[in-house]
């Protein structure tokens, strides 16, 4: 049964509510009162231009991307297999996939993250059996640099990625693909010209989900990554909590919250599409 | 032309856990036959036709297409058109890439493919919607570029699964006649599954009614509406009299005490269709298969009255007859003689 306009508005009240006060108005305050601090417009400006484009801030930012768009892609690569066993998984099996996808978020990202620590330090886990096994000589240096903030980042966001694919593919229906079959086409075809054709809306949606994920971490670099791999969101808190330069945090801010509402924007829009499409 | 392959089942068997679905199923089915697999849900026509695609591999017997052991060859190997209960068009690609997907999966020349969509679109007659959607289609144009679909690479076998099911009366007539029509122009083998008889009637060369995961009857239509060999196949194909007789020596007595002569079989019950039986305001005269009655009630259908009439001992009698010229209509309450001749009627086993 449809709801009634207003019956909607009064169930999303409350969080709706929540949402402005703790925070649009903050943000807005917290914005607003920094670029206050600048002055006019055109100083605004100014800052905003020396801030972007200094050295710092823009390597920051290109990092953050490129980070954001290599996780991106790993997590894509990782969780397409994955979310397709599970979209084929029945009973127990299934159970048991997703259980192992969603228990870990039941923890928080940093012990998550300290997990991972456990596991890729220079005596860690890992470089124990590549040792033991006689792969290789000495440890490998799997943290406090790039490396390491890619795995840790890449296993935080995969789940994302894998109930998103999961959704597009379970709505898959599994008669077109005997068609196809049934009409000569060969496994590979079938999967070429049908399935990712007919998950293309979730694929695109995953990775928008994810990189927006993506450029707005902060945890799992600052723990895991080594000096050159400052993200914009680590570069703000620094503004905020260590220099007191609210300004210039306020700007970079801006920067990441416009990116990310542009990259929603797409995303709500092929949601929308996958939706309609059925 | 493309013409027709011969299909063959040879005792085939298909168990899914301890529940067999398709019991030794043979049948032969001659190149160019449109051929019917009726039956209603659960009697393993479904299953059979599967085979046929080769989506499930029977645990036993073989499948045989143009004198070819076909058993274990995956669908994409057998060569078969196919229109799906469902029609299976692909969301993501219009009418015309709908239509050449069984070309383009083979690697087709592009000159030839777009050929061939146009000629098979022209022939469901729907040239123009090429770069149609199927959200943008009504159902009954979806059926028609299932159906090109089917047969655009001119395959010489077509499976049709309940292609009609989603349709509504006056548009499945239509197409009834429309898939009868491009089938025997371009000289196809057609099977086609159903669970509405008057469609397999309408449409067959010959019916394989199933039942309980075997083959009741197969004949062509006339053959197995007027002669059926059980009670399934009788009620299964419209409206049967179905009346308890008893054995008196050689003679056969309906209900009260009659004298029967069936065209045929040996059971106790008594099969004759309404339209085969006439009513009359007349008396018995003594001849074999009159039995007195008394109508209970006569729906009027225009050109059709159905008279249920009570023939006694708790039996009723279904009777058409035809409201023709100075036709006259028997109240409810009325004695009557119902009367029908020995070869419309058979003896068939309880």
């Amino acid at each position: 049964m449809p709801l009634s306009r207003l019956t909607a508005w009064l169930l999303l009240a409350p969080t709706l509510l929540l949402l402005v006060l703790v925070f649009l108005v903050p943000i807005g305050w917290f914005i607003g009162g920094s670029l206050a601090e600048l002055g006019t417009l055109s100083e605004i400006w100014e800052e905003a231009d020396a801030v972007l484009f200094s050295g710092a801030v823009g390597g920051a930012i290109l990092n953050t991307n490129w980070i954001a768009a290599l996780v991106t892609l790993l997590v894509l690569l990782i969780g397409y297999p994955m979310s397709y066993a599970l979209s084929r998984a029945k009973g127990l099996v299934f159970t048991a996939i997703l259980l192992c996808i969603v228990l870990p978020y039941f923890t928080s990202t940093i012990v998550r993250t300290y997990a991972w620590m456990v596991l890729l330090g220079r005596n860690g886990l890992i470089n124990q059996i590549l040792l033991g096994i006689g792969l290789i000589n000495e440890p490998l240096q799997l943290m406090y640099n790039r490396t390491g903030v890619i795995i840790g980042m890449t296993y935080v966001l995969l789940p994302y990625m894998v109930l998103t694919l999961y959704a597009a593919m379970k709505a898959v229906d599994q008669r077109l693909l005997q068609a196809a079959e049934g009409m000569g086409a060969s496994p590979a075809t079938v999967f070429l010209k049908v399935f990712m054709p007919l998950t293309l809306h979730g694929v695109i949606a995953g990775v928008l989900i994810t990189f927006i994920l993506a450029l707005g971490f902060f945890v799992t670099p600052a723990l895991m990554g080594g000096p050159g791999d400052i993200m914009i969101a680590m570069l703000i808190e620094r503004e905020v909590e260590l220099t007191y330069n609210w300004p210039t945090a306020a700007l970079m801010t801006i920067v990441l919250l416009t990116v990310t509402l542009i990259l929603y924007a797409f995303y709500a829009r092929i949601s929308d599409q996958g939706e309609a499409r059925r | 032309m493309s013409g027709g392959a011969s299909v063959a089942l040879e005792a085939v068997t298909k168990r899914y856990g301890t529940e067999t679905v398709v019991a030794g199923v043979s049948l032969a089915i001659p190149a160019g036959e449109f051929f019917t697999l009726l039956g209603p849900s659960g009697s393993g026509k479904t299953t059979t036709l599967s085979m046929l695609a080769g989506f499930v591999i029977p645990d036993e017997g073989r499948v045989v297409m143009g004198g070819q052991d076909m058993t274990q060859v995956p669908p994409r190997g057998r060569g078969l058109g196919m229109v799906f209960q469902n029609y299976a068009i692909f969301p993501h690609l219009n009418v015309a890439e709908n239509v050449a997907f069984p070309l383009t999966v083979k690697g087709a020349p592009k000159a030839e493919i777009q050929a061939r969509v146009a000629e098979a679109l022209a022939m469901v007659k729907l040239t123009g919607f090429e770069a149609r959607y199927a959200r943008q289609l009504s159902g009954g144009q979806q059926q028609r570029v299932a159906l090109a679909r089917a047969i655009v690479a001119h395959p010489r076998i077509v499976l049709m699964d309940e292609p009609l099911g989603a349709l509504d009366k006056n548009l499945r007539f239509h197409m009834q006649v429309e898939i009868k029509e491009i089938q025997q122009r371009l000289g196809m083998t057609a099977i086609y599954v159903t669970h509405d008889q008057e469609e397999a009637l309408t449409m067959s060369d010959r019916i394989a009614i199933m039942d309980g995961g075997r083959i009741a009857q197969m004949g062509p239509p006339r053959e197995v509406y007027e002669k059926p060999d059980s009670r399934f196949v009788a009620a299964f194909l419209g409206e049967a009299n179905l009346l308890d007789v008893t054995r008196d020596g050689a003679l056969v007595r309906g209900p009260g005490g009659g004298a029967i002569e069936a065209g045929a079989g040996q059971g106790t019950t008594l099969f004759v269709r309404p339209e085969k039986v006439t009513v009359s305001a007349a008396a018995p005269s003594g001849g074999p298969n009159q039995l007195p009655g008394q109508v209970l009630h006569a729906s009027f259908l225009g050109n059709v009255v159905r008279y249920a009439v009570d023939v006694g001992q708790g039996a009723t009698v279904l009777a058409d007859a035809v409201n023709g010229p100075g036709a006259v209509l028997h109240a409810p309450g009325a004695p009557v003689t119902l009367h029908w001749r020995a070869e419309d009627s058979r003896l068939l086993a309880a």
